[in-house]
């Protein structure tokens, strides 16, 4: 096979990404015609800017979810190296003429593209839970420091404010490294971390139902036998040197690679701060309002008014800081990347995939340009996605 | 005001004392002590080596008698080997050790030794320091000025076809972090993939920095800055164009260009005025990124050596720098504010 001309790789791409496009085009489909019984996602189609940023998003999500759990949309394994292909140059077919390296090899001689597709499969999961996970902390504290005040709005704005003196990148430093892994630290963290989406969720059973414990009681049960193993499968780690090690194997559902928690927990780390601040800011304005001294009066409780009267009504500009704060999580992943921290040296994810070819960059550009188009257009989707959804939210 | 001030120094010396900690207590975990005595003795060093070096260093004694040493209040580590030779934390070479002082912490002005670039701390702190410095001049003197004028014009006339374009380059730009500018402005513009005007590497910028050698470092990191303040910038403006005095100045028939230039501006630029301090602090990452992209020996490469090696008091003195001018940024951001807007008291 010959090597292809820049048209035929655009073709071969584009053919290669059909499963993509359908998806996509079905999304836009299904979403615009029923858009005026969607609440907020619908009106989300009314603005361009919001639909091409939505458009991006959803391109990086089916393209993650095709490429990681199907094997779609790639042309060659990520892993997958053929010796002669080292450095090969966009469009140029494999020696045995099974096809093409798309967008050329690397310096091991893998596929660029399948790497770049495959790649963005970490991102996909890792950004939008760690910053959920943030969100959770940061509401669970947010709230009370806002509307109690006093002694502990002091306190845990010290400790916000603590973190966020440090700088991102000393403090990933500090935290994802090999020896700090050992220590079993991590753990510990997620240990702590994790255990606010359970408080979150008992507490907003709890002070909805707890006048109705017929309702309450079955329900917190529920929720905690899920939740519950959940969290401790999450935390705890079969292995060697693994810190936490509760649960049995059997009952080990999930089992994070290491690499990836400590990611994972430093990402939440450091976006929690900001997201309580937030909260905080928010709720400090919002508990002036007369709704809420209503409440107040007709005896409802504090956590009641809180994360029932309070939280529903900061939620517009809590989605879309959550849009934002996913790229910048993104890029906080490919930060940690570019530094050689956390993942392994071979993950196909866009930051490591920088730095591993970054040292060539003047001689063999594509294998450093592809990863960080990648990652500038996922961003770049998630920031207009944020700016639609504001545009739309503000119209209310 | 004076209480005020005095009130953020405490907190401001509180916060630093609890992150050097923080940072004390993670480079003095075991796995990391013991990376450095085998980076610093030897590769091959026997678990029993490794405790007996740790522990004529003095890196074994309880955490808090290490930080005391380290900030001055408590005295520093001795130790006297099988040949009565005394050796410790405050004896430098070629000093007898009757003769050193019994504390030699921050308080006493001593920041101690990096391990990883073998020298003294407050020499390393301040040469990096002046090199980074004068990256950042460059970085506001060419971020600042064009992210105001950007946020302006965009926000001078709001939703108009001027609005829509320089609000697309913000948003860009805010969602380029420097190492993809880094890496597509080295293809681009240093690389035979593009024309190869600048160099992609600022180490002779050090201590000849030019055109050729500095314009893409500045430029990686003003970018990514740019795009928050002109959109701060742009959101402040517009709030102001739609101001009833705006409205005013309109109705008695002043010119569009005297209304931007004489009315609003003045009050549209309190708002970014924080945003640009808050946004000094950010820098100091984007910093990191470059020094290490383009290989810049400045502050950031050093956080990176000392943080790559388990420096303990270079990263200390790093933390230490980096917390100060964070806080200060914030002191000064609140000063400011005030003195720019009179409508604010501080009580």
């Amino acid at each position: 096979m010959e090597t292809l001309s820049w048209g035929g790789i655009l073709t071969h791409i584009f053919l290669q990404l059909s499963p993509v496009w359908i998806a996509l085009i079905a999304t836009f489909w299904v979403s615009i015609v029923y858009k005026r019984k969607l609440g907020l996602y619908g009106k989300l189609f009314d603005s361009t800017v919001g639909m091409i940023g939505f458009a991006i998003v959803m391109f990086w999500v089916y393209s993650a979810l095709f490429s990681n759990a199907f094997g779609m949309l790639m042309t060659n394994d990520p892993q997958f190296f053929e010796v002669s292909m080292k450095h090969a140059v966009p469009g140029e077919a494999l020696p045995d003429g099974t096809g093409h390296y798309l967008l050329g090899g690397d310096k091991q001689a893998r596929d660029v593209f399948s790497r770049m597709i495959y790649g963005s499969g970490i991102v996909i999961m890792i950004a939008p839970l760690a910053t959920l996970m943030a969100f959770m902390v940061g509401i669970t504290l947010g709230l009370p420091a806002g509307y109690f005040g006093g002694k502990l709005d002091t306190f845990l704005s010290f400790l916000a404010n603590l973190i966020l003196a440090f700088p991102v990148i000393l403090l990933f430093y500090l935290l994802v490294t090999k020896e700090i892994v050992q220590t079993g630290l991590p753990q510990y963290m997620a240990a702590i971390l994790f255990l606010f989406p359970l408080i979150f969720v008992t507490v907003l059973i709890n002070s909805r139902f707890y006048t109705d414990p017929g309702k309450r009681n079955p329900m917190l049960i529920g929720v905690w036998l899920v939740l519950g193993w959940v969290y401790l499968s999450a935390i705890s780690q079969q292995g060697g040197d693994s810190a936490i090690a509760i649960l049995p194997s059997w009952l080990d559902g999930l089992d994070p690679d290491p690499n990836i928690l400590v990611v994972f927990v430093s990402v939440v780390f450091v976006n929690s701060p900001t997201v309580f601040r937030i909260v905080r800011g928010l709720t400090l304005d919002i508990k002036s309002r007369d709704y809420v001294a209503a409440g107040q009066t007709r005896g409802e409780g504090p956590w009641y008014i809180m994360l029932w009267e309070i939280l529903p009504n900061v939620r517009g500009p809590l989605i879309v800081d959550f849009c934002l704060r996913i790229g910048y999580a993104t890029i906080l992943l490919g930060t940690l990347g570019f530094f050689g921290l956390g993942l392994e040296t071979n993950s196909p994810d866009w930051g490591t995939t920088i730095n591993l070819g970054r040292g060539l960059l003047r001689a063999y550009a594509h294998p450093v340009i592809v990863p960080a188009f990648a990652l500038l257009s996922l961003v770049l989707g998630l920031n207009l996605l944020a700016d639609g959804l504001r545009e739309e939210a503000m119209k209310d | 005001m004076g209480l005020f001030i005095l009130r953020r120094l405490g907190i401001m010396i509180l916060t630093a004392l609890c992150l050097t900690f923080i940072v004390f207590w993670l480079t003095n975990l075991y796995p990391n002590l013991e990376k450095l005595a085998k980076s610093e003795g030897n590769q091959r060093m026997s678990d029993t080596e490794v405790v007996s070096w740790l522990a004529e260093r003095g890196y074994a004694q309880p955490l808090y008698v290490k930080y005391g040493e380290w900030l001055g209040v408590a005295p520093g580590f001795t130790f006297t080997n099988d040949d009565g030779k005394t050796t410790g934390r405050c004896i430098n070479s070629g000093v007898a050790a009757e003769d050193a002082p019994s504390y030699c912490g921050i308080l006493q002005g001593d920041w101690g030794r990096s391990t990883a670039l073998d020298d003294e701390v407050s020499n390393i702190v301040a040469n990096k320091l002046s090199l980074t410095g004068y990256l950042m001049m460059w970085v506001l003197i060419v971020m600042v000025p064009s992210a105001l004028i950007i946020g302006v014009l965009a926000g001078m006339s709001e939703g108009s076809r001027t609005d829509r374009s320089l609000s697309t380059v913000s948003i860009l730009s805010t969602a380029t972090p420097e190492y993809v500018s880094g890496v597509l402005l080295i293809t681009f513009f240093a690389s035979g993939v593009g024309w190869k005007i600048f160099k992609g590497s600022a180490t002779t910028a050090m201590d000849n920095p030019t055109l050729e050698n500095f314009t893409l470092p500045v430029l990686t990191i003003s970018l990514y800055g740019m795009g928050y303040i002109a959109r701060m910038t742009r959101a402040s403006m517009t709030e102001v164009m739609t101001a009833q005095y705006i409205r005013t100045a309109r109705l008695k028939g002043l010119g569009f260009r005297t209304i931007v230039m004489k009315h609003a501006l003045r009050n549209a630029l309190i708002a970014p005025f924080t945003v640009i301090m808050l946004q000094i602090p950010w820098l100091l990452n984007g910093v990191v990124i470059v020094e290490t992209l383009f290989n810049y020996k400045g502050f950031g490469w050093a956080l990176v050596q000392a943080a790559g090696n388990n420096d303990i008091e270079l990263l200390l003195g790093v933390s230490v720098v980096s917390v100060v001018v964070v806080l200060l940024t914030q002191l000064i951001s609140d000063i400011g504010y005030v003195f720019l807007n009179p409508r604010i008291r501080i009580s």
